[in-house]
């Protein structure tokens, strides 16, 4: 024990090959919704329009890095036998602060989110990398580790949230793009070129948000074929 | 009574944790290769969320609302006490049955801890205060939900078994597959909505 913390005093805090791969890891080899299975709940109830997506992404970084360091900086210090519970209380105070803060300046989102604010909590991803990464290493590559997977979440979700708010909205974070209009002077003028498209309902239901999921996994592994399932 | 058997089939068929709000996704997805362990986690998380529900709901009236012990609005506290209800809940039915039942210990041993971040349990006490049930209701509430996300698993599980014969593409294999499986059964469960809980008074 005592080797590692001479070896940990002499790294220096710099960003070099190691630190990239911690961002960019969970990007692709390592995102935490196609690959790690992680955080799918929140992913699908949010990603009916781009805004909520968007808000849940910032969320989801924020509590992320912030549980990380902090679990991090207190790892040496949290018994073994209660690690559960103490990493679930200092998640749960970050979720309570991103609660009040949205119902403060964003109330319309707070309240579309409703209780998916408070299921950050138990979403996989953060408490999977305080386990898998913060317990075991230092309060800045945390950091970068948790900033990472936020990111990884993030990107998967807007991507999910993009078509089904296109496709089932016609929308893009809620302006009008395809699909005819309610207004009948817009709709007879040549902005009314894509007012033949009809909106598919099927899109703005939960299911679809899976087939999204599916169909992206089934790409992502097309296309980095070492991540394919063999068993 | 009729009320609590409506809550009852609403939570378990209607607005069935998994297939229509896909809560607790992440275990689902992990523990529904064999039809054996997903029968352990189902039943685990029926038992817990039975459990956690009527605890919650004495926490959550009693000691944060404004009638409680205190006196004052101290809802903020909700998020941390809730979860450190269910992590200790699942901690002490883990010694329980450890003690008294080592065969189902040891079936449902590693599932045991994973249930406290099954977002179907934490789901389910925040949809209890948000929908604003008693407590009659709220423990017909954590019993519909619990077994309506048990009948979720086992299905998928039997769906899955069955798909490994199958020729699927290399890349749609395992994960790929259980996602589009899930959404169809979300589909089909969705046909239940129509459903008027009150005609089975």
């Amino acid at each position: 024990m005592a080797d590692v913390a001479v070896v940990e005093k002499k790294e220096a805090i710099k960003f070099g090959k190691k630190e990239r791969k911690l961002l960019t890891d969970p990007l692709d080899d390592n995102n935490p919704i196609t690959v790690q299975v992680l955080g799918i709940c929140s992913a699908l109830a949010v990603t009916t329009g781009l805004k909520n997506a968007t808000v849940m992404a910032v969320a989801v970084v924020f509590v992320c890095v912030f549980a990380n360091t902090i679990t991090s900086a207190l790892r040496k210090s949290i018994p073994k036998q209660v690690r559960m519970i103490v990493q679930l209380v200092i998640i749960a105070t970050l979720v309570t602060v991103v609660e009040l803060t949205l119902k403060a300046y964003a109330f319309e989102s707070y309240k579309q989110l409703s209780v998916f604010i408070g299921l950050i909590i138990t979403n996989c991803i953060v408490m999977g990398r305080l386990e898998a990464f913060a317990m075991a290493n230092r309060p800045y590559e945390s950091s970068l580790d948790g900033l990472g997977n936020g990111i990884g979440y993030g990107i998967i979700l807007l991507i999910v949230a993009f078509f089904r708010e296109f496709f089932g909205k016609g929308e893009i974070f809620g302006a009008k793009i395809i699909g005819a209009t309610p207004d009948y002077m817009i709709n007879t003028a040549e902005s009314a070129w894509l007012g033949w498209y009809q909106y598919n309902n099927l899109m703005v239901l939960f299911p679809s948000a899976m087939f999204v999921i599916a169909v992206l996994i089934w790409a992502h592994r097309a296309w980095n074929p070492k991540l394919v399932d063999v068993s | 009574m009729g009320d609590l058997v409506n809550i009852f089939i609403k939570s378990a068929f209607i607005e069935n944790l998994a297939l229509a709000y896909f809560l607790g996704m992440c275990s689902y997805l992990a523990v529904s290769k064999t039809v054996k362990t997903a029968f352990g986690l189902g039943l685990a998380v029926i038992f817990v969320l039975g459990i956690t529900m009527p605890i919650n709901w004495v926490i959550n009236t009693w000691l944060l609302g404004e009638n409680g012990v205190f006196q004052t609005d101290l809802t903020f506290l909700r998020f941390i006490l809730f979860i450190a209800v269910i992590a200790s809940m699942v901690q002490l039915v883990e010694m329980v049955v450890e003690k008294y039942s080592p065969s189902l210990y040891n079936s449902l041993g590693i599932f045991l801890p994973l249930i406290t971040v099954n977002c179907a349990i934490l789901g389910g006490s925040l949809f209890m205060v948000s929908k604003e049930y008693n407590f009659s209701e709220a423990v017909a509430f954590g019993l519909g939900g619990g077994f309506g996300w048990f009948l979720a698993i086992i299905a998928i599980a039997a769906i899955r078994e069955k798909i490994k014969y199958s020729a699927v593409p290399p890349a749609m294999r395992g994960l790929g597959m259980a996602f589009l499986l899930t959404g169809m059964m979300g589909m089909a469960f969705m046909g239940l909505m129509g459903i008027d809980p009150a005609s089975f008074k």
